[in-house]
């Protein structure tokens, strides 16, 4: 496809076509979780990232962490949130701006960050694609099997800290 | 077959967005959000770095951390959450430039 200045753009496939409006998606409503005033705004805008993340995670075939993803996050997490969100209602609208003093500096830096990263992104000659991957209960069978056997360590320590976390969170919140 | 460089310039945005929410915001549950936000910018590249790695379907290393990552977002968030909550309790405010009784 050549566009009037003389740039060659390579046509999309199919797949990378919906990988765009998914990415798109995703990348709009991460900006409008840090963009939106409203808070709860954002809380919504963050369960959509949450779900476009899934997508992304469809297209990279990893279909056990989509379907963790939906459930941890945009079941769990993003509950947790506006649950205290509306907790601490009076904060949700706020009389000021929701930006602090140091937003400036801030979106500096983050767009600094992001050309950077970007840059890196394209100028690293990375590997045209990895070798085929069949997803099938064999994959999600493999990753339960490194779980109890390579990262045994890891899960079991994770595991003791969620239920610490979740005590801790009890303690902390609860009404004295 | 989408690029990998697709996949890390989504997560290089999406975690600029986090870290751009997580320095600016100024309520403390917007900060978390931008939290939560870098960490799915870090869980993207793990998978995508599994996805075209040498061997995907014998070396799971970067779907093991994603997973680990995801728990760890969990525990981090119930966590903040409930700070948050105890401190609107104590202060009757979440806005984090209030709060500043240890700084002299």
């Amino acid at each position: 496809m050549q566009l009037p200045l003389g740039i060659e753009v390579p046509i999309p496939t199919f797949e990378q076509f919906v990988f765009i409006q998914v990415a798109l998606l995703t990348a709009v409503a991460g900006l409008a979780v840090v963009m939106s005033r409203n808070l709860f705004h954002s809380a919504l805008a963050l369960t959509l990232t949450f779900f476009g993340v899934a997508g992304v995670y469809v297209f990279l075939e990893a279909e056990f962490l989509a379907v963790s993803q939906v459930l941890v996050y945009v079941g769990a997490i993003a509950m947790l949130i506006a649950f205290a969100i509306m907790l601490t209602r009076s904060m949700m609208y706020g009389r000021t701006s929701p930006l602090n003093n140091q937003w400036g500096k801030s979106s500096l830096f983050a767009f600094l960050f992001f050309i950077g990263l970007l840059a890196f992104a394209r100028a690293t000659p990375w590997p045209a694609a990895g070798e085929d991957v069949v997803a099938d209960e064999a994959l999600i069978g493999a990753l339960g099997r490194e779980f109890v056997t390579t990262y045994v360590i890891a899960f079991e320590v994770l595991g003791l800290l969620l239920l610490l976390a979740l005590v801790g969170a009890v303690m902390l919140a609860r009404d004295r | 077959m989408v690029p990998l460089s697709w996949y890390l310039m989504l997560a290089a945005f999406l975690f600029s967005c986090g870290l751009y929410g997580a320095l600016a915001r100024r309520n403390a549950i917007a900060m978390l959000m931008g939290i939560e936000l870098m960490l799915n910018a870090a869980n993207i590249n793990l998978v995508a770095f599994w996805r075209h790695g040498v061997a995907p379907m014998e070396d799971l290393t970067g779907q093991a951390f994603a997973v680990l990552i995801i728990g760890l977002a969990a525990a981090e968030a119930a966590v903040g959450l409930a700070l948050i909550i105890a401190v609107y309790r104590e202060r009757r405010t979440i806005d984090v430039d209030e709060l500043d009784i240890l700084s002299g």
